[in-house]
């Protein structure tokens, strides 16, 4: 409250407000003791905000929601932030608001109300206008709607789980997605888990990994995924890098937000980028893989406990301006790019009398150094530059250079209000750089580091390659994405005798084979007569052509015989499943398992294959739900048939269950790279899709008929070969008329070289 | 003689560009002093072929150059009989022609002919030195000049295409890689005459462009490709448009390679 001076005019005022304000008060009519306690306040506030008009309907719609039966906290919190947010959304929305309060008032979900008003303000900034609040709040009844749960069918009793967590969760959430993605977002949440409140819950509070990956499949921007390849050929190429590049996510840290950085893994880059002053998100990418290479290249690391935190944040800027320069000057195409998002801070922008102009002033360094246009006047800074430009004249300078001239400068240019606690940080973070943490050796934590290592045996020795593949979900008709974790590994080494040692044993059925691929296989010299060009004269028809010219007819000159050459144009990918079924015994003598079969058929085939000199591969594949699926590399297209593999192939061990789809993506993946007319991929299995996380049978059996039609597309036909006479039914489903039933497992060594003959040719 | 006539086509008169990368003169001169046989290894457009013609003009000897193919036979090596007015006439093939009148014979690419064609080189290439025509019923003495040079590309080897190791065994190798930056930067200015300012940042994408081999790029930018990029830039035309339509195009259709390197061009070649 205003408070006044002494007597006079003012305390006629005073009244004549406090008579506004009890006329309010009335309008209100609410008798709940805190609304109004706080009245008066939220009153003045409102004031500032809201013309006359809006005012009564703000004070309307309070006392609405004063009669809703949910207590005080509602009108509280209505109070608190209509304020704010009726600039953005106007009477209509406020109208839109009220319909929707009074609807939810009297449910179960009516709780909900405080949360929803709190969360206002930033609901209006995220949305900016009334014409997407209408959808927003469309999207919060299809979220009640459908998880309400209801006893009796009529009488909807239980509280939604979801609905307050997606009204917490949302605003703050729509700066990095359209609505429709919030929506395809909320929809797959309502379709999971529609009987699990709690996992719900968690869904829709962005606590479940499921939920987060949807979540950034809906991001806008341009994504490192859709450009993982191109990065990764840019740092092969032009930095000689083949270290992986790895996404980090900044749409779940909101506190900090997260820098790009490298490490003993590789390089993270943000897994998603705006266009930003005029630069492409693509471009984005390349310039920080450039800056990033760069440093792993260039860069030197300092003992951190050495310097000051201002030192360390002069050194960072000086030692990022000689990366920069480096790059520019094998680059020079870059400079426009780089300049575009480089900030360009006023001269005298910032303070000093009020707040710290260190970043301000090390940014206006760096710009002055990397931009030959650069106005600024700073005598110092002008001779900083120079000295800059003097060291890095005749080579590429060095860490420790950059080290001492930041120090130096650091002295020269320090400021009392360099320790004010207000620093100015406008137009002083330049986007394409990273965190500078390799720059930095920490005595303590190397210590640290140390007792780690000592535990790290425990880590599983072969360690494997990540991929993320999506899995087909058949209800929703659509793809969850980064739904499977992938790990490929090379297959452990056994005796590679003891599969030479197959072959021998096999010997009269390879023999068999011999004659059947001595057929097919194209030494296929196709004797092409009767030609005019040819590599020999065809004796029969030259004689009678030079008879015919003897006697003066026209003579054929068609005399020569020639010979084609037929190639076979064929490349196979062999998939092996794995799962534990395959380590059953088969009935009859012995110890046989299938494996044991499976892997003599392999060893047939491969010969087989080896001798036809089709290009081929050899992988097998088993998992332990969805985070842990394997694929195992037995041979690689570009690998002989040689000990290595062999070996690779004696020490098949079988285990866990059959998520088919993943494997065949990821085998396809590769098929489909090499150039060849046909690609096959056989998939030897002996059961059905199946794994321990998924209960609907269904599932993974229309996952994998997806995958098998994703690779139609891309020109590889699946074939499989199932060791289950019981199959035919799914197998068909999923394989189509691509596939063979062997009956008598024991004679599987001979049939697979078989089938796979008749496939090809 | 009238055997010199016989290949006087064949003779280099003009001494043709060669930049020695290594000691390559050198031992390839000892090995013709000793008339043994040469393999010379090395990607495509790499120098061999220049190589092989500057030796050949160096020694003063005729060249007789065979593009092979897989489609060659024996006879397209050795000849065949044709017919002619009065009946069928025997026609030397261009092995035959330079045993008997005394070239350098080079087999460009040899992998790419059938193994069974190329065992007619065999007792060329051993100490009989001879070359048996049977359908002609003629054995050749190899003359005292003749020298077998074949060139090879080991990165197309596959399970397919390889030379017999009964061939591969008869001839001495030479391998040659693509010229170091220093020297191939010298070969395109004397190529091309280009400004010697702009070899620099063409090479370094030739030799960026190298390491995806094997990453989605078959072969990588070879001297050649260089050769027509600067000499394009050297008539004028844009450098983005001449790295595209001499280095880029004919590579791949790689989406993905081709937006990495047409940016690299943009960024090397501001
Ligand atoms: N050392 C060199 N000296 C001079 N020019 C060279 C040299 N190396 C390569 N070149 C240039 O590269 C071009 C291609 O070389 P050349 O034709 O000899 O390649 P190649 O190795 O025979 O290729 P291919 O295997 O495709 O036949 C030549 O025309 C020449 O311009
Ligand atoms: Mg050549």
């Amino acid at each position: 409250m205003p408070s006044w001076p002494d007597g006079g005019a003012a305390p006629s005022a005073a009244t004549a407000l406090q008579d506004e304000e009890n006329g309010w008060r009335q309008r209100l009519g609410c008798g709940f003791v805190p609304v109004q306690s706080i009245f008066a306040k939220r009153l003045s506030d409102a004031r500032v905000h809201l013309r006359d008009a809006d005012l009564a309907a703000y004070i309307d719609a309070a006392r609405v929601l004063c009669r809703l039966g949910r207590g005080p906290e509602p009108v509280l919190a209505f109070l608190e932030a209509w304020p704010q947010a009726a600039g953005r959304f106007g009477q209509d929305g406020l109208a839109a608001i009220m319909a929707w309060a009074r609807g939810i008032g009297p449910t179960p979900n009516g709780d909900v109300l405080g949360g929803f008003f709190r969360a206002l303000p930033a609901l209006a900034d995220a949305l900016d206008g009334s014409a997407r609040l209408k959808d927003y709040i469309d999207l919060l009844n299809a979220v009640a709607r459908h998880t309400t749960v209801s006893i009796h069918g009529r009488h909807a009793t239980y509280a939604s789980h979801a609905l307050p967590e997606l009204i917490r969760v949302a605003p703050p959430h729509l700066k990095h997605v359209s609505l429709a993605g919030l929506r395809t977002w909320a929809e797959h949440g309502l379709r999971h888990d529609p009987h699990n409140p709690q996992r719900q819950a968690d869904y829709f509070a962005m606590r479940s990994a499921d939920s987060r990956a949807v979540f950034q499949d809906q991001r806008r921007g341009t994504s490192l995924r859709a450009h993982e390849r191109r990065m990764d050929l840019y740092l092969r190429a032009f930095w000689n890098d083949a270290a992986p590049i790895i996404a980090y996510s900044e749409a779940f840290d909101h506190l900090r937000k997260p820098q790009p950085y490298t490490d003993d893994q590789g390089l993270h880059l943000p897994d998603l980028r705006d266009d930003r002053d005029g630069v492409s998100g693509l471009d984005q990418y390349r310039l920080i893989l450039a800056h990033l290479a760069a440093h792993r290249r260039l860069s030197e690391p300092l003992i951190a406990d050495n310097w000051s935190p201002f030192q360390r944040l002069c050194i960072e800027y000086f030692e990022d301006a000689r990366i920069d320069t480096l790059v520019l000057r094998r680059f020079p195409g870059l400079r426009k790019t780089l300049l575009s998002l480089h900030p360009y801070p006023g001269e005298h922008d910032c303070d000093s009398a009020r707040e710290s102009c260190i970043r301000h002033r090390l940014t206006m360094l760096s710009r002055a150094i990397l931009d030959p246009d650069c106005d600024y006047g700073n005598p110092l800074l002008r001779e900083f530059v120079g000295r800059f430009h003097d060291r890095l004249i005749r080579g590429d300078s060095s860490t420790q250079e950059m080290a001492a001239l930041a120090t130096e400068y650091l002295v020269l240019s320090r400021l009392p209000s360099d320790n004010l606690p207000k620093i100015h940080f406008a137009d002083s973070e330049i986007p394409y750089r990273d965190d500078n943490r390799h720059l930095w050796r920490f005595i303590d934590l190397d210590e640290d580091q140390e007792e780690a290592e000592v535990r790290a045996p425990e880590i599983p020795a072969a360690p494997g390659i990540t991929h993320h593949y999506p899995e087909w979900d058949y209800a929703a008709g659509d793809y969850l994405p980064d739904h499977v974790t992938l790990h490929e590994h090379l297959h452990p080494r056994g005796l590679a005798e003891e599969i030479t040692r197959l072959l021998e044993k096999n010997a009269v059925l390879a023999r068999r084979l011999t004659r059947i691929l001595d057929q097919i296989k194209p030494q296929g010299r196709d004797r092409l007569r009767r030609q005019e060009d040819g590599a020999e004269l065809d004796l029969d028809w030259a004689l009678r052509s030079w008879i015919d010219y003897r006697c003066r007819h026209t003579a054929d000159a068609r005399i020569n015989q020639d010979i084609r050459h037929a190639e076979r144009d064929v490349a196979v990918s062999l998939l092996l499943d794995l799962s534990a079924s395959l380590a059953d015994p088969i009935g009859g003598a012995g110890d046989r398992t299938v494996l044991s079969l499976a892997q003599e058929a392999v060893t047939l085939l491969a010969w087989a294959i080896d001798r036809l000199g089709d290009p081929f591969a050899i992988a097998g594949f088993h998992s332990n739900t969805r985070h842990e699926a394997r694929i195992w590399h037995i041979k690689g297209f570009s690998e002989a048939w040689n000990d290595d593999v062999r070996a690779r192939l004696a020490a098949l061990r079988a285990g866990y269950s059959t998520r088919m789809g993943v494997a065949l993506r990821h085998a396809g993946r590769a098929l489909s790279q090499i150039r060849k007319d046909k690609r096959l991929l056989l998939v030897l299995t002996d059961g059905q899709p199946a794994d321990v996380d998924v209960s609907d049978p269904e599932f993974l059996i229309a996952d994998a008929r997806q995958a098998v039609r994703e690779l139609e597309r891309q020109g590889v036909t699946c074939h499989c070969i199932s060791l289950d006479i019981r199959s035919d039914e799914y197998v068909q489903r999923i394989f189509g008329r691509h596939f063979s039933v062997i009956d008598r497992i024991e004679r599987l060594p001979e049939r697979l070289p078989e089938i796979f003959l008749t496939i090809t040719s | 003689m009238s055997h010199g006539d016989m290949l006087k086509d064949y003779r280099v008169t003009d001494e043709p560009y060669y930049r020695p990368v290594a000691d390559e003169i050198a031992l390839f001169t000892a090995a013709y002093d000793r008339r043994l046989p040469v393999m010379i290894k090395g990607p495509t457009g790499c120098g061999k072929s220049r190589f092989v013609e500057y030796m050949a003009w160096r020694l003063g000897k005729p060249l007789l150059t065979v593009a092979c193919n897989e489609d060659m036979t024996a006879a397209d090596l050795v000849g065949r009989w044709l017919l002619d007015a009065d009946g069928t006439r025997w026609q030397d093939g261009p092995l035959t022609q330079a045993a008997r009148y005394g070239a350098i014979c080079y087999l460009d690419e040899v992998v790419e002919a059938r193994q069974d064609s190329t065992v007619v080189i065999h007792p060329l290439t051993d100490h009989r030195r001879a070359l048996p025509l049977d359908k002609k019923g003629e054995l050749i003495r190899a003359h005292a000049d003749f020298q077998l040079v074949i060139s090879y590309n080991p990165g197309y080897q596959s399970l397919t295409k390889d030379l017999k190791p009964s061939t591969k065994q008869r001839f001495t190798a030479l391998r040659f890689a693509y010229p170091p930056p220093e020297a191939e930067a010298e070969i395109l200015v004397r190529e091309t005459g280009i400004d010697p300012q702009l070899a620099p940042p063409l090479i370094e994408l030739a030799v960026s462009a190298r390491r995806l081999k094997g990453h989605g790029l078959d072969e990588g930018i070879s001297t050649r490709l260089l050769v027509y990029a600067a000499s394009l830039m050297a008539d004028g035309v844009p450098a983005t448009q001449a790295c595209r339509m001499a280095l880029i195009d004919p590579l791949t259709d790689d989406d993905d390679i081709r937006a990495t390197l047409e940016h690299a061009i943009d960024a090397l070649l501001a």
